[in-house]
């Protein structure tokens, strides 16, 4: 019998699963404590359950954690770890330290569908989806755990194409039960599906990145094929219309490709279509991939598209390339080589 | 898009549905409105589980919409919108999407069910001067084979790394655009089907030397 992993079920799903096993319900309380806030690793250390409870348990079920095999380090400190999965499935995570804060950016899903032609995930196709358990893997089993301060989601895979576990895994780093960290300290990065993205807005606090990188709707068609399904018309109408509040954060990400969209129009096309959503503009660093037709604008083009945004009123920022030298940076991440490619592929 | 962020779903009766090969139907409901060629719907059986989206597979002359499918097996959907009798209830959205043909002489290339978007643009007259490369399996698995022959005809191309039949490329989709002599540099291509399909038949024209703005794709997921 496989044993399912009680490791990354939130407090209701474990409530459900102790009734079904005869026990009280504060026992997924328990439960909870041991897996979340003092980050034990299996039954027999949890002490305040007594010894049939944790025989039952372990019977059952498993607490299951995966070690990293490999890390990477950065001449910047950034490191990128390589985390197993069932089924001969790797992912990475990037650890990004920098002064006081220390970023994780953890991957939700196993490659990617979603095709952006600037992306080394896309490249290696889609495997899989990543269970909330396998998410928060790779925050609590982090040997740096106790350093961080931010959670970004945005390594591997489209986080809202996998948004019921993304969700588990966030109310487990916010809860109460969980780490109790704020929202503010989360981030997830979308390309723009519409109805998950309204779903994640409504269910979750966490901020939000969006993926924008053209103004132009041809243009961005041509960079992610995603504008062929969900229009950045309709996109941006969805998150204007939406209330923040005071401390919650909506951001656009902007990689900035030489000739391609770092001109004065989309300046001012950007200006045009922001206008009335309270919001940041990261500018990023386009990192070269194998076989791109794309190049990075200068440094000198991307200050001047900063400093032409910051004139029409938009808070703009640029985002600091870290962990290039090992592939850690920013659409970067890939797992490609180790992906064995299925027999029976129709093409 | 209602609050909760689901799709608006419309009540529909399903039609008919027939098997056109092993695992791969074509689905009938009536259509509620006007849509291009290219365009999608969310499909659910019930209104509490989140839609898939299909292309439409049928013209807009058409009383009915039209789609394909073939089973996951471990698909959500599929395995029941196979067992649909006629007079089910689906909930359907309104058709949306861009993946809009052009009207040059467009190269259009498809795996699988992928081929879901260009039957519908054959089926409106959009298929003149184009050229079709269809990769798949078996010879059941190049749906609507005899619609597309009858217009496309030498524009038509199968590919399979399996069949050996007079007609048909031996060798994937891939290796034929990889070989093909004379790749048309100053047209569009439209690519339809998974992300794996997508992104490696892009990288292979953009190696080939054709402009990446010069390729429109819709990925299945």
């Amino acid at each position: 019998m496989i044993k399912e992993n009680l490791f990354g079920k939130t407090l209701f799903e474990l409530q459900e699963i102790v009734v079904k096993l005869g026990f009280q319900k504060f026992v997924a309380k328990q439960l909870t404590d041991w897996m979340y806030k003092k980050r034990i690793h299996s039954f027999e250390e949890m002490r305040n359950l007594s010894k049939p409870t944790r025989e039952k348990l372990a019977e059952k079920y498993k607490l299951s954690f995966t070690d990293s095999t490999s890390v990477q380090e950065s001449i910047d400190g950034t490191k990128k770890y390589l985390f197993p999965l069932k089924g001969n499935q790797f992912i990475e995570t990037a650890f990004i330290p920098e002064g006081e804060r220390a970023t994780l950016c953890v991957s939700s899903q196993v490659g990617c569908k979603m095709g952006c032609l600037f992306c080394m995930t896309g490249k290696q196709g889609f495997q899989g989806n990543l269970t909330a358990g396998e998410i928060l893997n790779q925050i609590f089993n982090l040997p740096d755990f106790e350093k961080l301060t931010n959670v970004v989601y945005m390594g591997m895979g489209e986080p809202l194409d996998n948004l019921d576990e993304v969700l588990k895994s966030i109310e487990i780093l916010t809860a109460d039960y969980g780490l109790a960290w704020s929202p503010k300290r989360i981030t997830v990065s979308t390309i723009g599906i519409i109805p998950a993205m309204k779903r994640f807005l409504v269910l979750s606090k966490a901020n939000l990145a969006v993926s924008l990188h053209s103004p132009f709707e041809e243009e961005r068609k041509n960079l992610m094929p995603i504008e062929s399904v969900y229009h950045l018309p309709k996109l941006l109408d969805e998150i204007r219309a939406f209330e923040f509040g005071g401390q919650r954060r909506v951001s656009f990400e902007y990689i900035m490709f030489k000739g391609v969209n770092d001109q004065q129009k989309h300046i001012n096309e950007l200006a045009r279509i922001l206008n009335g959503i309270k919001c940041r503009i990261n500018l990023i660093r386009f990192h070269a991939i194998p076989g791109t037709p794309l190049e990075s604008s200068s440094n000198e083009t991307i200050l001047r598209f900063q400093d032409g945004l910051k004139r029409k009123g938009i808070v703009t920022t640029i985002r600091a390339s870290r962990g290039e030298d090992i592939f850690a940076a920013c659409g970067l991440l890939s797992t490609k080589e180790l992906v064995k490619r299925k027999k029976n592929e129709v093409y | 898009m209602n609050k909760s962020g689901k799709i608006p779903l419309f009540k529909t009766n399903f039609n008919t549905i027939q098997k056109i090969a092993p695992g791969v139907f074509t689905l009938t409901f009536p259509r509620t409105e006007d849509f291009r060629p290219g365009q999608m719907l969310a499909i659910t059986l019930n209104k509490a589980e989140d839609p898939r989206l299909y292309s439409i597979a049928s013209g807009n002359f058409e009383k009915e919409y039209r789609i394909l499918f073939d089973i996951q097996s471990e698909g959500f959907l599929t395995p029941r919108l196979a067992e649909l009798k006629s007079g089910d209830t689906l909930y359907i959205s309104r058709p949306f999407g861009s993946f809009y043909g052009g009207s040059g002489l467009d190269w259009w290339i498809a795996a699988g069910t992928g081929i879901a978007p260009f039957i519908s643009m054959l089926e409106v007259g959009m298929a003149e001067g184009k050229t079709l490369i269809h990769g798949g399996r078996k010879l059941e698995s190049f749906y609507f084979a005899d619609a597309f022959k009858l217009v496309l005809k030498d524009n038509y191309i199968r590919c399979s790394s399996v069949l050996n039949e007079e007609g048909i490329y031996a060798g994937r989709l891939t290796e034929y655009l990889l070989h093909i002599e004379n790749l048309p540099m100053d047209i569009n291509y439209y690519i339809c089907g998974s992300s794996q399909l997508v992104v490696d038949v892009r990288d292979l024209l953009i190696k080939r030397g054709v402009p990446y703005n010069q390729i429109i794709a819709e990925i299945y997921f």
